[in-house]
């Protein structure tokens, strides 16, 4: 499924390294590869050519200097990640607070983009910083856009202006204006106005758009886009660019395994930098927006940063702790705690998209397990584990025949599955010991299926911390396990 | 199908430059159908005798298509089930409006699920909905179990033996593998009470590459057996939709071209071949 892209790159970058010496013959073949790899991204080609363009002048530029480094491979690799950075980051900042409040952000988009969810997770966000934020419902178009607004808005108590019932009934300039008014009468410092969404190609609502501007004249004007989308991006964002305008970029859907590189065309085309980024279905699911991960997520290299995220988000602190402590004091490693992280493996997304996050997971071996790897396994593990006792999943050699029986049973599996749960799990356990000794690279709690290799120190950084804390509790691991 | 006019003169007066490749493959770059597709009917351009090329295009592009039936199935013994699904805001519930407005239209009696518990005020659009078109809509507790909804629904319009029964979904993205099993949980549950004869995945006309995951991962949890290519009406060309029936064979059936109940055609390859590339 993985058009390994990575492994594309890799190829490439490994033939340099073996080169030595750089021709620019060399660097025309990697410019291809990135050429291809952007574009499986969804950057608009215009972008891509006018990137490769850069990216040849300046390899061109310090071509001596690259031969002298160690590793010319590496230092090409430099360039193209700065110079995408560049252009994602340059000028990123944060809202504008206006002199005199309120300020004004007006919401515009495409339909389905996400700006009502975005105007909650906004709101949400300015208020947590100690503002008074006020959402305003101008979507008048879409059915119900207006109660979606009102739920949210409830939600996260932060009160909603909306007058009209919408459903098509209402006028959103109207509406706009009147929400400003009402924010200064009633000493909100933010507004948050959100509208419906339109096409770049309808001028009729274009104009409307227009005027909802012209009568709350917006300090910021946020173009909220979908990280999904492919080619029309450029056009799209130029003709709100030119309709509307607008002073920064959002990005939504970030949760997903799209590379995103709609934003790179977006920011290139009209300057402008993207502000935040949406990252789920939750209002807290909204942060600013990192150049960084965004640059190597476009190379298709992976987003580990996102990853070692939601891998700290999906095990919660108190499992996190138990597997740490267990880890650092060498405690033996129970079928709990395999349940607890085959539960977290699936919170994370599936196995996949997982290992598709991490850079080399595309090549060779990994690829192989990737492939073999079957998600269906996970659920079946989760029956078999949770039709044992507490003192069988502490301590497996437990396990006699009419035990393994009931267990089969118990969860409509066969003992073959069973046996085999149960092999797989004491090879774990060893995995586990081995890396204790120092010799594996895996963090607790990540190492299924065994044998995988994950990067080192991935979801420890949250975990880490806590194990101090709760290093008091008992010591005897059946015990722990049933303190629970 | 005069696809690429102007190139095509060019080839034939002898006088193609590098320019007019280039704008040949941005036109086809532009329109989603992906780079390697794009660089295979370059190809086939360029090794085509110049009189030919035309319908050698032509012809590559319509083998992508499917030969699948395209339109969607009746059973006269029991309700025709439809489930709708797809990623976050592409369109499902105004789909699903559009289509109880076509099957009325034929003269067919419709019950609609919202199955959709989750998403802020989801139900409700559908019930706006519901009562413009005037039919039933079956509804759950906010939050509450979308499979159950779905359940009581097929219950209901197997009791009243109704023509259709479509279930409205909420968006979910394929990564999620918790809300992808959620998924294949309601296409179990309703097929306790009647078979699932049609799944449609919902693709915003805007979307890039990522359509292809997006679809073999849809795939793999509910059996999609058609497509729903919506936001036709805006600038982007749709092309992710044929590399999604080429890489996948899903067909493409239906084409949404507005955020009205009529605004829904019957999907016509010739129509949207030449489309494409305009
Ligand atoms: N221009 C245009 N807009 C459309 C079309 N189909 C849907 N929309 C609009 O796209 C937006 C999202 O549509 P919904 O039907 O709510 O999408 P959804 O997939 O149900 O969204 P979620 O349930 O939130 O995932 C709405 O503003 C619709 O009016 C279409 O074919 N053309
Ligand atoms: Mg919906």
């Amino acid at each position: 499924m993985f058009e390994s892209l990575s492994a594309k790159f890799q190829g490439a970058f490994a033939s340099l390294r073996s080169k030595g010496r750089l021709k620019p013959a060399d660097i025309d073949e990697i410019a291809s590869e990135i050429r291809s790899a952007l574009l499986d991204s969804d950057v608009a080609l215009s972008v891509v050519d006018f990137f490769i363009e850069q990216l040849k002048s300046r390899t061109d530029e310090v071509l001596t200097d690259l031969n002298k480094s160690t590793n010319p491979a590496n230092a090409i690799f430099e360039i193209v990640n700065s110079l995408l950075i560049e252009i994602l980051g340059g000028s990123a900042r944060r809202i504008r607070l206006a002199k005199k409040p309120p300020t004004v952000i007006l919401l515009t988009g495409l339909q389905g983009a996400g700006k009502t969810s975005l105007a909650g997770k906004l709101a949400n966000y300015l208020k947590a910083q100690g503002n008074t934020p006020l959402l305003v419902a101008s979507d008048l178009q879409r059915p119900n856009a207006v109660t979606q607004l009102q739920v949210v808005g409830e939600s996260i108590r932060v009160p909603v202006f909306a007058p009209e019932p919408g459903n098509g009934v209402g006028d959103p300039v109207k509406v706009a204006k009147a929400g400003v008014k009402f924010a200064e009468d009633k000493l909100h410092n933010i507004v948050i106005v959100d509208t419906a969404g339109r096409l770049g190609v309808d001028a009729q609502l274009m104009e409307q758009a227009k005027q909802i501007r012209d009568a709350v004249s917006p300090d910021e004007v946020l173009y909220v886009v979908d990280a999904m989308v492919g080619q029309d991006a450029v056009r799209t964002a130029q003709a709100f660019f030119e309709g509307v305008g607008f002073d920064a970029i959002v990005l939504t859907k970030l949760d997903g395994d799209a590379r995103g590189g709609a934003a790179l065309s977006i920011t290139q085309v009209t300057g402008k930098p993207i502000m935040f980024a949406a990252t789920g279905e939750n209002v807290t699911d909204f942060d600013l927006f990192h150049p960084d991960r965004m640059a190597s997520r476009i190379l298709g290299l992976g987003d580990i940063q996102t990853l070692a995220e939601q891998a700290k988000g999906a095990f919660d602190s108190d499992t996190a702790s138990k597997l740490e402590t267990k880890f650092v004091s060498g405690e033996d490693f129970t079928l709990d705690d395999f349940l607890a992280q085959l539960e977290a493996m699936k919170k994370m997304g599936s196995m996949t998209k997982l290992l598709g996050m991490i850079p080399g997971a595309n090549s060779g071996a990994m690829k192989k397990q990737l492939e073999q790897f079957d998600e269906g396994e996970l659920v079946k593990t989760q029956s078999i584990v949770q039709s044992m006792t507490p003192l069988e999943r502490n301590d497996p050699k437990v396990l006699n025949g009419s035990r393994r029986m009931r267990i089969a049973n118990g969860s409509g599996r066969q003992v073959s599955d069973v046996n085999s749960l149960v092999d797989r799990f004491t090879q774990a356990q060893k995995v586990m010991k081995q890396m204790r000794s120092g010799k594996g690279a895996m963090p607790p709690g990540m190492q299924i299926p065994p044998g995988m290799q994950m990067p080192q120190g991935m979801p420890q950084q949250g975990a880490a911390k806590v194990v101090n804390k709760k290093k008091s509790r008992s010591g005897n691991p059946a015990k722990r396990a049933l303190e629970g | 199908m005069a696809l690429f006019s102007k190139l095509l003169q060019k080839i034939r007066g002898g006088s193609t430059s590098a320019g007019d490749w280039q704008e040949f493959e941005e036109a086809l770059i532009a329109s989603d159908l992906g780079a390697k597709s794009a660089a295979e009917i370059i190809e086939l351009a360029k090794r085509s005798k110049s009189d030919e090329i035309d319908t050698a295009i032509t012809n590559a592009l319509s083998a992508w298509l499917s030969n699948a039936n395209r339109e969607l199935p009746f059973n006269s013994d029991r309700p025709t089930t439809v489930l709708i699904v797809g990623v976050n805001g592409t369109g499902k519930t105004t789909s699903t409006a559009k289509l109880i407005s076509f099957l009325k239209q034929n003269k067919h009696s419709v019950l609609v699920a919202a199955a959709d518990t989750f998403r802020a005020a989801a139900v409700e659009q559908l019930a706006t909905w519901g009562s413009r078109l005037e039919v039933d809509v079956v509804t759950g507790p906010a939050n509450g179990d979308p499979a159950s909804v779905a359940f009581e629904a097929a219950t209901k319009a197997k009791a009243a033996n109704i023509d259709y029964l479509i279930i409205d979904t909420a968006g979910r993205l394929h990564t999620k593998s918790g809300l992808m099993d959620e998924l294949g949980k309601i296409r179990r549950v309703i097929e306790k009470v009647l078979p699932v004869d049609e799944v449609l995945l919902v693709v915003d006309a805007t979307t890039g590459q990522n359509g292809i995951v997006q679809a073999k991962i849809f795939m793999e949890s509910v059996a999609v057996t058609g497509l729903i290519l919506t936001k036709m009406d805006g600038s982007a060309k749709g092309g992710i939709a044929l590399a999604i029936e080429r890489e996948c064979g899903i067909p493409i059936k239906f084409i949404g071209t507005g955020e009205s109940a009529a605004d829904l055609e019957a999907f016509d390859p010739e129509r949207y071949l030449n489309g494409l590339f305009s």
